[in-house]
């Protein structure tokens, strides 16, 4: 035997051996994610069934591409944005059906409550459609990736925007919950520090039907703006109402978390040109379409940057478990903080060590419906705004993880 | 001028508010009313049947091009046949049972029929422009009024009291009535009851898509927007006494006024007001403001 054969023998041994050390280390010899999200409620729409679609793309994009060694199986749940029975659901896919991920989570309430289960259980939380900032401050654990957009990122978008062009006095119609008073927070202060004044704010039960009475109450205020800090059908009624009794002649909207779904049920006429902050749309570049064009063949709607975000992180998780061999949660996270995002969603995304992906947003104003020329063609891009100035930078950061 | 430390403009808009949002509660209760009344079935899917009269005008007017005044008759009048369906064929055989069963198949058929429309239309819900004659509204000084919504009262009140005095004052109602006081001796008289009853639960659920037409304009027409709704409207119907006419009506517009100044002063407690109501008339009077002791 040579000596160069001798070696070549012994690196194909040494790989076999590495490479049978790598399947081994994948917990059940499955990687299993679980999609827990609002399948039957209010959120539906933004998340839902087309979060599960983009999950089952996801998987099969990365088993055609990368060609992994593990096998991956999907799970999906309906958490009805309960956050009791999401944190059940939870803990009996980490305990009993060995899910080494929940992933989408939208509503805070949910995302707050599974991320804990989370932490407890060691397992990762992969989150796209909650908004609140409390996840990544307060709240902040080592387990959980807080994806595609929160309210600080929302407001810093649409309120500066509105206020640098002229929008100085606000008034909000807040959803009495905690997304709906983050999200009124967030923007309040974006609205203060770009010399802009608070008038006041009515906080609304949620979910709500009629807004009637509150956006009298915001039009006595005599403000410029109005500031929507809800979210779903809350914003869309609020709008709706706003028009039919004249107040978004005088006065204007800033929706503050819409979301392309929306737009398209309340139609350009109702909505032209509002701003909204978004993390991705459809018809941005090639790339976006094509992907976007897919999604559609399937759901026969445009994916909102939920559906778009969740594909985006399923890919990375597990791309990231290929490059650690491993499905340990601190492994994992390790590699998914290391790593950055590359792909149609996001470009040099990266994780923070407060969980936040960073990414650039975009600022957009809802066309006239002269301007539209196809379905779907909704929005221009006002803005970009770039990764380092769109979410809250680390050192306002509230999270005990972040080392000042 | 100020009252309690709130302009009176805004107080003033808020009471007309209020008696617009009574009034749908007027017309829902009403409904709901006079199908426990006559019929002892608690109805359910009361929400999920305003909601098929708001879809119904919606598709009318996208797919066919059907006005808004022509849905108007006709949303009601096919979720009225739908109705008298579900009656002969399902409700007829729950009559002998508990008041629990007409519950449960009336919730179980809600599920189902939300559950078909979420899936053929999605959740996010779509939009019914106010019909062109109807379009604008009129500055009364201390708000500005839509003409829909002043329109939505009229035609609210309109048919409530027109039910009522149809039940009270007509002989069909005078058959409607005596036939659940004692209907073997009514149909010993030659009355045809099963047909009534037939006739009295289409009735009220085409109500309750007279409603769901009134309201597409103004909320968006989604497949859960009864389900909202239906848990205060059950509130008012208790409130006014089970199966009281002129009970239902008259709580419903006092309870949306309530709920209006609720708005005004305390904000979040909006959406307990009803029920807070609810718990106190239930303790000092059991069978409701307007109801008679059993």
């Amino acid at each position: 035997m040579t000596v160069k054969k001798l070696i070549s023998v012994a690196c194909t041994a040494a790989l076999a051996t590495l490479s049978a050390g790598a399947q081994a280390q994948i917990s059940g010899g499955v990687v299993k994610i679980g999609v827990l999200t609002d399948l039957s409620g209010t959120y539906s729409d933004l998340a839902g069934s087309g979060a599960v679609l983009a999950t089952k793309m996801a998987v099969e994009d990365f088993i055609a591409k990368e060609k992994p060694n593990f096998k991956i199986e999907v799970v999906s749940a309906d958490h009805q944005n309960k956050a009791d029975i999401a944190s059940n659901k939870a803990r009996e896919w980490f305990e009993r059906e060995g899910v080494d991920t929940a992933t989408e989570l939208v509503t805070t309430s949910v995302a707050l409550a599974v991320m804990k289960v989370a932490k407890e259980k060691e397992r990762i939380a992969l989150m796209s459609g909650p908004a609140s900032t409390p996840i990544t401050n307060e709240q902040c654990n080592d387990v959980t990736v807080h994806y595609t957009y929160d309210t600080y990122a929302l407001a810093n978008g649409t309120a500066r925007a509105v206020t640098k062009q002229g929008g100085r006095s606000w008034f909000f119609l807040t959803a009495d919950y905690a997304f709906g008073q983050a999200l009124e927070k967030d923007a309040a202060a974006v609205v203060t520090a770009n010399g802009g004044k608070v008038l006041g704010s009515v906080r609304h039960p949620f979910p709500g039907s009629d807004f009637s009475s509150f956006l009298l109450k915001a039009q006595s205020s005599g403000a410029q703006v109005i500031g929507l800090a809800n979210a779903g059908a809350d914003t869309t009624n609020a709008i709706k109402q706003a028009a039919e009794f004249g107040i978004t002649p005088t006065q204007s909207l800033a929706g503050l978390l819409m979301f392309i779904t929306d737009i398209h049920s309340l139609g350009l006429r109702t909505t032209q040109g509002m701003y909204l902050t978004e993390g991705f749309y459809w018809d941005l570049n090639d790339e976006t379409r094509a992907w976007s064009k897919r999604f559609f063949g399937v759901q026969k709607k445009m994916p909102t940057m939920v559906q778009a975000g969740q594909y985006s992180s399923v890919y990375h998780y597990l791309s990231a478990i290929k490059a650690a061999g491993t499905d340990d949660t601190k492994k994992v996270m390790t590699q998914m903080k290391k790593m950055p995002i590359n792909d149609f969603f996001a470009k040099n995304g990266t994780i923070r060590e407060d969980g936040r992906m960073v990414h650039d947003m975009y600022l957009m104003q809802v066309k006239k419906p002269s301007e539209s020329k196809y379905p779907w063609d909704y929005y221009n891009v006002r803005q970009t705004i770039p990764a380092a100035e769109a979410f809250q930078p680390l050192s306002q950061s509230r999270c005990p993880l972040v080392k000042k | 001028m100020e009252i309690f430390g709130v302009p009176s403009a805004l107080l003033g808009s808020q009471l007309l508010v209020g008696l617009i949002n009574g009034s749908f509660y007027a017309v829902l209760s009403l409904g709901l009313a006079i199908i426990f009344g006559l019929l002892n079935i608690i109805n359910f899917a009361h929400g999920a049947q305003y909601m098929m009269g708001a879809f119904i005008a919606w598709l009318a007017l996208t797919k066919l091009n059907i006005n808004y005044w022509v849905a108007l008759i006709a949303a009601p009048v096919l979720v009225g046949l739908f109705g008298v369906i579900l009656e002969r064929t399902m409700l007829r055989k729950l009559y002998k049972l508990d008041h629990l069963y007409g519950l449960l198949l009336t919730f179980g058929l809600a599920l189902i029929i939300e559950g078909i429309f979420r899936d053929q239309f999605g959740i996010s819900g779509e939009s019914y422009e106010v019909p062109e004659a109807l379009a604008g509204g009129v500055n009364l000084g201390f708000m500005f009024l839509p003409i829909y919504r002043a329109w939505v009262i009229v035609a609210s009140l309109t048919v409530c009291f027109g039910t009522w005095y149809m039940i009270e004052k007509t002989r069909l109602g005078a058959y409607l009535r005596a036939g659940t006081e004692n209907s073997q001796i009514v149909q010993a008289l030659g009355i045809n009851v099963p047909l009534l009853i037939t006739f009295t639960y289409g009735y009220g659920v085409a109500l309750a898509a007279f409603a769901g037409v009134l309201a597409a304009p103004i909320f968006q027409v989604n497949p859960l927007m009864g389900s909202n709704l239906i848990i205060v409207v059950f509130a008012v119907v208790v409130i006014g006494g089970m199966g009281s006419i002129l009970g239902s009506i008259v709580t419903g517009i006092g309870l949306g006024l309530i709920e209006g100044l609720t708005r005004v002063f305390y904000p979040e407690a909006s959406a307990v007001v009803v029920f807070v109501i609810m718990v106190i008339v239930l303790l000092l009077r059991p069978a409701g403001l307007f109801g008679k002791a059993a």
